[in-house]
């Protein structure tokens, strides 16, 4: 049985009533659905083809033709960003993945064993922490060559100390909780309590770290393509078509703004949607955010 | 007091040593090898032996890491595979331009973010609060580099008030380079400043609904005394915290800034060296980054104790 102490008036209903009535959820949530479904809609159907190369089209002004112009080798931005969005997405979410599969087991166990385990795991954080992760990244990705798999396990390894550190602080707040006593005294083992009882009370914090995370994922992916080290071309990605765009902000600024603003309204929204769930999920924190 | 900060001095200290081993042995595994690089491609296979050797490159892998972490430690970098040149007189001419950049960046963030989240923690739930919070929201998810390109575009090319990119060299006078170090500063800080606010906002809230604020309150303290001397002293943690992490993500973001605006700083060097592989650079200016945020983070804990008296009696 599970126990989740922390949402006593918990019931569906509930949440999905203050999920309604929560303004930066229901926005959050409507940008993401958005991007997600222009990612998927990339995979059946662009105005037209990313990889046709049309250079009587180059650097064309925003029309009623092409809605954000072209880039320098005639390619539709529009098509580009829906066909990038899909990199962004892919990069960001395994790169959270990789941080919650690695790093909450640890932060947990740490928290269940404390002592040495607990002390090392918090000096390997430290030690994480102390390197930039742009700057990490930079150099895995130089190690291992530029492309989507490296910038994703470059993003994904500094996902893992931050979702550690997230799942050990939580946990340690729930380990001295009366009913955790009561499931030791029914002879419950550590592994058996924190699977039980700690992790789906802690599940609420790591949603919205994830979702931050996911965020600072789409970031560090659009930084790491803008220097040359994310996707590679041809293969449309967000930063890249930044890069192309730096050298050309002169005659073609439309190159710069859409990718741009693709960047701002995805982030955006996975911030609100975070904002949102732990508004809805944890009360405490309202109007602290 | 004295317990907690040598707590923190030792743990310093060690997360340094373990990094330069995680840095040592990260380039250790790059490929390339630093004697052929410099020989080129026509070399002999005896001549790049024999370069090799002088070069201590045939050591025994734990000798040639205390070589390593000993000259970093007597600021003894090792030269320069490309450029042939001291690294640390390669690091000394760029630190001139990041260092700076950075600072003013954190300077920038700081005094924006402060009175913004005051601001907001003093009107919460009103529209001005409402105002500012949204601004931060969307702050926070402006990529610096695309800011970049856009405060390129509309103060470079557009208004034409500032140089595009570009550094003029401190020798060219403190206004002309202050003047092309003016964008990346607003580039790196704003989305920061952003984040900042945000926290202290929320720390200020928190502290607001403290009973000692509400005994300030009742002995007759105008709000904004209230706010900005007993509040603000009180939610300086999480701020001094956050304070110290984005020194870390500003030196960072001045790899990328920097190659936006074309200046020759630690972040252009560090990634010019990465794509020439002379890995020695790469080493010196990671290590020297790795230390920096150590340091600030070292600082960041002794800045707790003095504003947190509590801290001082624990361990």
């Amino acid at each position: 049985m599970t126990m989740r102490v922390d949402l006593p008036d918990e019931t569906l209903a509930g949440v999905l009533a203050k999920a309604f009535g929560n303004r930066s959820f229901l926005i959050g949530f409507a940008i993401t659905l958005l991007v997600a479904a222009v990612a998927l809609l990339s995979f059946v159907w662009t105005p037209y083809d990313v990889t046709k190369l049309v250079i009587a089209d180059k650097t064309e002004a925003p029309s009623v033709a092409h809605w954000f112009g072209t880039d320098h080798f005639g390619r539709d931005i529009l098509s580009m960003i829906m066909v990038g969005a899909r990199n962004s997405i892919a990069v960001a979410l395994v790169a959270v993945g990789i941080g919650m599969g690695v790093g909450v087991p640890l932060g947990a166990f740490a928290a269940a064993r404390g002592g040495i385990a607990d002390e090392a795991l918090m000096r390997v954080n430290d030690l994480v922490f102390a390197f930039p992760a742009l700057l990490s990244a930079i150099m895995i990705t130089a190690i291992f060559g530029p492309g989507a798999v490296n910038a994703i396990i470059a993003i994904g390894i500094f996902n893992i100390p931050v979702f550690a550190r997230v799942a050990r602080a939580g946990a340690l707040a729930i380990w001295p909780r009366e009913f955790i006593l009561a499931a030791r005294a029914a002879g419950k083992g550590m592994t058996e309590i924190t699977v039980e009882h700690i992790l789906p009370n802690i599940a609420t914090l790591l949603l919205v770290q994830g979702t931050i995370q996911f965020a600072l994922g789409i970031l560090a992916e659009a930084g790491l393509s803008y220097v040359g080290l994310g996707a590679q071309p041809p293969m449309p990605s967000w930063g890249r078509m930044l890069f192309d765009a730096q050298t050309r902000m002169v005659t073609a600024p439309w190159m710069a703004i859409f990718p741009g603003m693709a960047i701002v309204i995805t982030v955006l929204g996975l911030n609100l949607l975070g904002d949102g769930i732990a508004d809805i999920l944890d009360p405490k924190s309202r109007r602290q955010r | 007091m004295t317990a907690y900060l040598a707590k923190r001095l030792i743990i310093a200290a060690v997360t340094l040593v373990l990094a330069s081993m995680v840095v040592f042995a990260v380039m250790e595994i790059l490929p390339g090898d630093p004697a052929r690089l410099m020989l080129g491609f026509n070399a002999s296979a005896d001549q790049v032996e024999l370069l090799r050797n002088q070069m201590g490159l045939n050591a025994p892998l734990v000798l040639r890491y205390l070589h390593w972490a000993g000259g970093l430690l007597s600021l003894d970098f090792g030269r320069s595979y490309t450029y042939s040149v001291p690294v640390v007189d390669l690091v000394r001419e760029r630190v001139v331009v990041s260092l700076p950049l950075a600072l003013i960046a954190l300077a920038l963030s700081t005094v924006i973010a402060i009175p913004v989240g005051v601001f907001s923690a003093g009107r919460q739930g009103r529209a001005g609060d409402t105002l500012a919070m949204g601004a931060a929201q969307l702050g926070v998810a402006v990529p610096n580099f695309w800011f970049a390109l856009m405060l390129i575009y509309l103060f470079a090319v557009w208004l034409r008030l500032v140089p595009a990119g570009g550094f003029p060299g401190w020798n060219a006078g403190v206004w002309p380079a202050l003047k092309s170090l003016l964008l990346p500063a607003v580039a790196l800080a704003l989305p920061q400043a952003a984040i900042l606010a945000r926290v202290a906002r929320s720390a200020l809230i928190e502290v607001l609904n403290e009973d000692y604020i509400r005994t300030a309150r009742a002995k007759g303290l105008p709000y904004s005394a209230v706010l900005w001397r007993h509040a603000l002293r009180n939610a300086m943690i999480p701020v001094l915290t956050i304070l110290g992490l984005q020194f870390a993500f500003l030196l960072a973001g001045t790899i990328i800034i920097e190659n936006v605006f074309y200046l020759p700083g630690l972040g252009r060097l560090v990634f010019q060296a990465i794509t020439q592989r002379d890995l020695i650079v790469v080493e010196s200016v990671v290590m020297l980054l790795v230390a920096a945020v150590i340091a600030v983070n070292l600082l960041v804990d002794f800045s707790y104790a003095v504003v947190d008296p509590r801290l001082r009696g624990r361990q």
